[in-house]
Parts: structure tokens; C-alpha cells; sequence
């Protein structure tokens, strides 16, 4: 980095005359794709309107009447209860079946290539792949994924183990790669057993690949679309006293699109509220995650 | 004796692992093997019989395969194209566009520089339902409402990753290598594709690599951004079979998830080790 500066001036002097055609066309693009967007939806959550351009300002309005939804205040506690069940689950999964990879059994690469292959299907055909399987077994006791609450939660959980299971054993088997060999085998000779050496030795020495993948399937579960979309798309409803209904199962990305898309146009105010609110929320858990990341780096 | 007795145990150990493992792996690609059962069954017994083989009296034939090609009142090899091209141009614009920017901003020290990298690592944390609404509006007014110009909309929202990426490895190239290229007389333009380009090129998979499995999966932005009578992506199809109101042919529609997965699985087993390498090196984004 301190690199650059001071030496190899007249270089930089001139790769700044061509900076038209090396940041152009990304500032450009970022501008239309992301800048603004982000600017005008920060906007657009104190306004009242229907389409971008008939916007009148409302103050906080918007923000008491998301907070207010009981079909979003449902939402986040679903939510957040697929995410840590689904965190629980794909990480001690993913970390025993790398474990198991590392241990040097004979046909280990064929079962990677098995447990990662879910991961390249959309979210989308997951879905309805699942809610196929799904509605084959409950059809025998003439029900379905989208009449109860219950199996749309577990559903969606096993969908989630069988797409994200194989990526953080990746990431996990990359871990227990790195720890070094000789330390192992100074616990093996100084009498620890294989569990002292798992709990002592292995897991500390994978701590970074913990974090990471913990991290990474929280935010997964948080931002959650597609496959939620797909495999209950929020049924079965549920009536409230006050007239209004609340989909059982759905999340909160689904709960901000449907408030933008199928709900009255009235209510786009809201929805964007609610997309800020998720927005603040999943970029809390972002960087939750690089502080504390940060934090390791430096102990170590 | 006592170590005899103990390679025993652990060889043991291993074969009780092995055999474990082997029952999990063919409970994974049990979904898999639904799909293509079902895709040749008769629709009415995809539901009552999903998991038996099909019979003389449930054999579909071809018929699903048939019926899917214009199922749902749209052509699937149209979606099917629709997707290449999308997925193509998109990833061909990012690793063009976004290589060049990082390195720029790697190399030249200044304010503007680091804002933008900023704002780059910034947008990786931001979730897409935050921008969608604004989004799709700005892109209907610039006209990138078509598979030929949405590759613009994800250069954009995808420039994160990649720059982030990028700069990551172009800091790790040793300057000297430039330095002596522009002794040799090269220009920045030409410093940047005969030199540099070349040396990115693990990186330049890796990124490709995570694009492609994102464009190719993504749903919601081409459902908001395109005129979806005209162009439907594979994801956007599948969605509109199950979405249109009425009943569906399940058969019909696994026979076109069998379809779409194809490409996807021979692309996996075809560059498994790039797309591994990639995954993990993309492990980053939260």
C-alpha cells in the first residue's frame, strides 16, 4: 500500500489521465444499479407515494406503521427463528461431515462433490423440487406443506440444511486443513483422546472458519427469498381479530415484497420502511461480524 | 499388541465412517433422483406416488418433456436463451469492467479512489429488497428493461464483490513488474491487458465463477426489471407455471426442472474444482 505513493509517480500521473475508461463505465453503472437507488429509497421511506415520482414527504409515519404490522412484527420473529435454527443445525452438520472428509476415508472427494452439488440450484427450483418431495410424503395423510404452519417451518429448514450444508463444509474442511499436523500429533503422544483432541486442539484452531460460517448462515437465513417463495410462498394465512390476515411462514424479505407488490399501492411507503429497517438489520449483522473477525486478527 | 488392538479400532472406526457418510450421500441425491422419476410420470401420479418408479400404468414417456417445451403459454427455449444471454453478457460486462476499476483504484491514491471502494464494500452488506422498488423503476426509464441491456443493471449492484475481489488480489501483484513494463515503454491501457490481465486470471475465474451461479439462479431482479410477457429468464418460468392460477402439471414442470438442472450439474462436475475454489474464496460476502 505505502507502495505506491511517492514512487512511481509519473506512472500514476499518467494511469490517472486514462481514468475515464478504467472507472467510467463500474461509476457509471454502480450510479444507476446501486448509488441511487439507495439514496432515492432512503428517501422514499419518509414519503408518501404510489410511483417514485409522486412522492410527498411524511416524516416518520412510514416507520410506526411497519413497526405497527403485526404481519411484520410475525415476519421478523419467524424470521429470525428459521435463522437460528438453521444456523444450529448447517453448522454442527457441516462441521462433522468435514471432519469426517478430513479423516482420510477413501472416496472422500466423491461425497464433497455429492454434499456441495445443492448449492448451484436456484433457490427457486429448490423450492418447488422440495415442495414436490414434501407434499409426496403429507399427501398420504391428506395434507399439505401449505396447510400448516408447522411443516412449512421444518420444510424449509431441511431445504436449507440440503442447499447450505455442502458450502460451509468447504469453508470448514479448509479450516481443519490449516491446523497444523504436528500439533495433533503432540496431543496424540502426550495421552489426550479423540475427543480431548476435537474439543482442545481442532476446534480452537478453527475458530476463524466457525465465525465465518456462522455469520454467513444468519444473513443467509435473514435474507431468505427464494426458496421461501417458492417452497410455501407465506401460506397457510391466518385471520386476525382485527379483520387483517398474517402468512404464517413468511419471512421478512417476502413480507417486504409482498407489502410492495401485493398489497394496495397505499401502502409502498410502508414497504419501504420496512426494506430500510431489514436493510439496517442485515448490514448490523455484517458488521457485527467484521468487528469481530477484526478482533480475532489482532489476538492472534 | 496394544497397538495392533488400537489400528484395529481406528480401521474399524473408518469403515463405520465410510459406511455413514455413503448413507447420507445417497439420501443428498435422493431430491435429485424425485425430479427425474417424476418427469416421466403422469401428473396425477406425481403427487400420490412420488417416490416409486414409474409404472406401466404411470409412464409418461416423453409426454412431460413435450408439453413443457410451451408449457405455461411461453417457450422454454426462449427463457433457456434469455438466460444464456443474460448470464453471459452480465459476467463478461463485471469481469471487464470491475478488473479494470480495481486495479485503478489498487493503484492510484486518491480521495475519489477510496470513496469508491468504500461504497463498493458498503453495497455488499446492503440486501437487494432495500434498492428493488427504486431499482426497477430507474432501470424502466433508462430502458434496461431488456436481456440485452439488464447486464448494465447487475454490473451495477454486482460491482461490489467483484471490485472487493479484485483489489484484494491486485494488492498482492509486486508493482515492480508495472514499473518495469512502463520502463519498457507500456501505457497504463497496455500495462493493464498484456500485464496485469494476465496475472488475475485465478482471480478472474473465481469471480466469473460466483457471477454465473448468481445471475443464472436469480429470480427477483429480472422478475422486477424485465417485461416479464416478453422476456422470462428459467427461474422467472418456473415460478409462472406454479404461480399461474389453475392446476398444474407437475409432471410437465419436473420435466422442465430436470431441464434446467442438467447444464447446471454438467457445469459443476465440468469445472468442480474452480467452482469450489471460488465458493470459498467468495466465503467473504456476508
Amino acid at each position: 500500500m505505502s507502495k505506491k505513493i511517492g514512487r512511481g509517480n509519473s506512472q500514476t500521473q499518467a494511469t490517472r489521465r486514462w481514468a475515464w475508461l478504467f472507472l467510467g463505465p463500474v461509476v457509471a453503472a454502480f450510479t444507476i444499479g446501486f448509488v441511487w437507488p439507495f439514496i432515492q429509497g432512503i428517501y422514499l421511506s419518509f414519503c408518501k407515494f404510489r410511483i417514485t415520482s409522486d412522492a410527498t414527504f411524511v416524516g416518520i409515519s412510514n416507520y410506526q406503521a411497519a413497526l405497527a404490522d403485526p404481519s411484520f412484527q410475525h415476519s421478523f420473529w419467524y424470521t429470525a427463528a428459521t435463522a437460528v435454527v438453521s444456523l444450529v443445525l448447517i453448522n454442527v452438520f457441516a462441521f462433522a461431515v468435514a471432519y469426517a472428509l478430513t479423516q482420510g476415508i477413501r472416496g472422500s472427494n466423491l461425497y464433497r462433490t455429492v454434499f456441495f452439488m445443492p448449492n448451484l440450484i436456484g433457490g427457486i427450483v429448490l423450492g418447488y423440487i422440495w415442495s414436490m418431495i414434501f407434499d409426496g410424503i403429507l399427501s398420504h395423510y391428506d395434507t399439505s406443506i401449505l396447510l400448516e404452519t408447522k411443516y412449512g417451518f421444518w420444510g424449509l429448514i431441511i431445504l436449507m440444511c440440503w442447499q447450505q450444508i455442502g458450502y460451509m463444509m468447504i469453508i470448514y474442511i479448509a479450516g481443519l486443513q490449516a491446523v497444523p499436523e504436528d500439533m495433533i500429533e503432540a496431543a496424540k503422544i502426550d495421552g489426550a483422546t479423540k475427543w480431548q483432541t476435537l474439543f482442545r486442539v481442532i476446534i480452537p484452531n478453527v475458530m476463524p472458519s466457525i465465525t465465518i460460517c456462522t455469520f454467513l448462515s444468519l444473513t443467509n437465513g435473514f435474507k431468505l427469498f427464494d426458496q421461501n417463495l417458492a417452497l410455501t410462498g407465506g401460506l397457510p394465512y391466518l385471520i386476525q381479530p382485527d379483520g387483517s390476515t398474517i402468512n404464517t411462514t413468511e419471512m421478512l424479505a417476502l413480507n417486504i415484497y409482498n407489502t410492495f407488490y401485493n398489497s394496495s399501492t397505499a401502502a409502498r411507503g410502508t414497504a419501504q420502511a420496512k426494506a430500510v429497517i431489514f436493510f439496517v438489520l442485515v448490514a448490523g449483522l455484517g458488521l457485527a461480524q467484521l468487528a469481530y473477525t477484526r478482533k480475532r486478527e489482532v489476538q492472534q | 499388541m496394544d497397538k495392533q488392538q488400537t489400528l484395529a479400532a481406528e480401521r474399524r472406526n473408518k469403515a463405520i465412517l465410510s459406511v455413514v457418510l455413503a448413507a447420507i450421500c445417497i439420501l443428498w441425491v435422493l431430491p435429485v433422483v424425485a425430479v427425474v422419476i417424476n418427469s416421466f410420470k403422469l401428473n396425477t401420479f406425481v403427487k400420490t406416488d412420488t417416490f416409486a418408479l414409474p409404472t406401466s400404468e404411470s409412464w409418461a414417456g416423453m409426454a412431460n418433456f413435450v408439453k413443457g417445451m410451451t408449457f405455461g403459454n411461453y417457450p422454454f427455449k426462449s427463457s433457456v436463451l434469455y438466460s444464456v444471454v443474460i448470464t453471459v453478457l452480465s459476467t463478461g460486462l463485471i469481469l471487464v469492467f470491475c478488473s479494470m476499476a480495481a486495479w485503478y483504484i489498487a493503484r492510484v491514491d486518491s480521495l475519489f479512489c477510496k470513496a469508491l471502494y468504500f461504497l463498493c464494500v458498503f453495497s455488499m452488506v446492503v440486501p437487494f429488497q432495500m434498492v428493488m422498488f427504486t431499482l426497477s423503476k430507474t432501470a424502466d426509464v433508462l430502458k434496461l428493461n431488456t436481456p440485452w441491456t439488464i447486464p448494465i443493471v447487475y454490473l451495477g449492484f454486482g460491482a461490489g464483490l467483484a471490485i472487493f475481489m479484485f483489489v484484494g488480489f491486485v494488492k498482492s501483484i509486486p508493482l515492480e513488474i508495472e514499473e518495469a513494463a512502463a520502463i519498457d515503454g507500456c501505457g497504463p491501457v497496455r500495462t493493464f491487458f498484456s500485464v496485469v490481465l494476465p496475472m488475475l486470471k485465478p482471480t478472474l475465474i473465481s469471480v466469473g465463477i460466483l457471477e454465473i451461479m448468481w445471475v443464472w439462479n436469480d429470480y427477483l431482479l429480472p422478475v422486477l426489471v424485465l417485461d416479464i410477457n416478453k422476456y422470462r429468464t428459467i427461474p422467472i418460468h418456473i415460478q409462472y407455471l406454479k404461480g399461474s392460477y389453475g392446476t398444474v402439471d407437475l409432471g410437465a414442470t419436473m420435466a422442465l426442472i430436470l431441464l434446467s438442472i442438467i447444464p447446471v450439474i454438467i457445469f459443476y462436475l465440468a469445472c468442480q474444482k474452480h467452482i469450489i475454489k471460488g465458493v470459498a474464496a467468495g466465503a467473504v460476502k456476508g
